[in-house]
């Protein structure tokens, strides 16, 4: 197995694996968000059973945190690889005549992404952390509603979200599709599902942009 | 005629109307001096002229100046041998596509116009003087495992009895018109070799010939591959658009097919 580890290709499908598991990731996580717009009702119901559910808590989560960790740690190892693998820099070289802006800056929009993460993980996961298991607090499945929409009350943290999940939209447009050439998967299916892909990674930051968007211009009135 | 200028048509089919280039070289007296770009102006460049035979008329007039010419790969100039390289304004053998240097022609330029000139940039592509680099590396890729063991005693099977599809035959045959040049590693900003390693694996892997090595050459190729100090690919495919014999994408995710196969089966 080091040995697989140690090989390109085997990094490759690393990266590729871990991708598509924060993509299914965040199609469950835009599901569950997409409620607090539609029905608050089932966003608190949802919620609470993510946050309660010793499957999702104990072993759930720490994979999700482990893909998260392998994704940018493997990234930015190869990055590394890959700038020392150049040698000496070109005087005059033209990225743009070749490929597209963003399947030659994975690692800027990464970056962008992490460091919402760390935003994000301290806007709602420290807090909840906190919350159960150091403040030990108890159980309220009517508090997340109010909690999520408070939080997209000051503007500057709207704009934030809004411009992490623009850059998150271009990590996905070479990322989701670039996985399954990873993998080996190049034929008659590769159009379908770079045109699925391609679909995904508009919707879905966009439809994350409209909830932090929605929520800042509907504040809970008490 | 564009303000009082040939366009690149009158320059293609009146030899006459020539050009003047302001060039910008890359020059490097040895692989372990450093290289710098160094400035150059050539006059009465025409249209049908190739890309190296510019370099040439520039060699004879430094020559003649006597100063140290200009040193660049060439070999057969027609494209097939893969020799020639050069890194042209930032695309490696030029702006056009489906070329080789040798076959770039002039008329890709207008006068006035600012060339820059350096070799292909890769650790694992030191450079020996000027613009040419050491490509031993995919020598060495192809050593490993690039070959098919076949007793040629005097018995021979004729390759032809086999039956082969056709699709798979045509396939094999596109990804044996690598030529090794280069180019994919060049343009790749990870500087990475899979589009060549990979159309070396896939010219075998798709024939019955190649599936007999086909655990041990994939294999081996690809640590061969990652030993020399090439870059991972990312599927930008700048690979694919700048290589000038067409390889396919298609072929790395075949190689990444055949490696993990091979990782599982032993």
């Amino acid at each position: 197995m080091s040995g697989l580890i140690k090989s390109s290709i085997a990094r490759k499908v690393v990266m590729a694996l871990s991708g598509l598991f924060l993509v299914v990731f965040l199609t469950q996580h835009f599901t569950i968000n997409i409620t607090s717009v539609l029905d608050p009702e089932t966003f608190n119901a949802w919620s609470h059973f993510m946050g309660y559910n010793p499957l999702v808590q104990f072993v759930l989560q720490p994979v999700l945190i482990a893909g998260v960790i392998i994704h940018f740690v493997m990234g930015f190892a190869l990055e590394i690889q890959n700038k020392k693998a150049r040698g000496g820099s070109y005087v005059k070289y033209k990225g743009s005549a070749n490929a597209p802006w963003v399947s030659r800056n994975m690692i800027y929009s990464g970056l962008v992404i992490l460091a919402f993460l760390a935003l994000h993980f301290y806007d709602f996961w420290v807090h909840e952390m906190a919350y159960k298991y150091i403040e030990v607090s108890p159980e309220d499945p009517t508090r997340y509603y109010h909690e999520t929409v408070e939080k997209f009350a000051p503007f500057w943290r709207t704009i934030i979200y809004i411009v992490s999940f623009f850059l998150l939209g271009l990590h996905l447009w070479h990322g989701f599709a670039s996985s399954f050439q990873s993998m080996g998967l190049n034929n008659k299916y590769t159009p379908g599902i770079k045109t699925f892909a391609k679909i995904f990674s508009v919707v879905i930051p966009l439809g994350f942009a409209f909830i932090a968007l929605y929520h800042h211009l509907n504040p809970v009135t008490h | 005629m564009v303000d009082g200028k040939p366009n690149n048509e009158q320059r293609t089919t009146n030899n006459y109307i020539t050009m003047k280039l302001y060039l910008k070289i890359w020059r490097q007296k040895d692989a372990s001096s450093a290289g710098k770009i160094v400035d150059y102006t050539l006059d009465g460049v025409e249209g049908d002229m190739s890309f190296l035979e510019m370099l040439d008329i520039l060699n004879e007039e430094l020559i003649s100046k006597g100063e140290e010419p200009v040193e660049f790969d060439h070999d057969c100039r027609e494209g097939i041998c893969g020799t020639c390289s050069l890194q042209i304004n930032g695309e490696p053998h030029g702006p056009d596509r489906l070329v080789t240097t040798c076959q770039l022609h002039m008329r890709k330029f207008n006068d006035g116009d600012t060339i820059v000139i350096e070799p292909f940039r890769a650790k694992a592509f030191p450079v020996i003087k000027d613009l040419i680099v050491d490509r031993s590396s995919f020598d060495r890729i192809q050593q490993a495992g690039g070959y098919i063991s076949v007793n040629t005693s005097g018995n021979t099977v004729d390759a032809n009895a086999i039956p082969i599809n056709k699709h798979a035959a045509d396939e094999a045959m596109d990804a044996a018109t690598c030529i090794g040049c280069g180019a994919c590693v060049a343009a790749c900003k990870n500087a990475s070799a899979m589009l060549f390693t990979s159309a070396k694996v896939s010219q075998f892997a798709l024939l019955p010939q190649g599936r007999v090595e086909a655990v041990e050459r994939v294999q081996n190729m690809v640590r061969q591959m990652d030993l020399e100090g090439f870059g991972n690919c990312t599927n930008t495919g700048a690979c694919e658009v700048e290589c000038p014999k067409g390889i396919s994408l298609t072929n790395i995710a075949r190689m990444n097919r055949e490696y993990l196969s091979a990782t599982v089966k032993g």
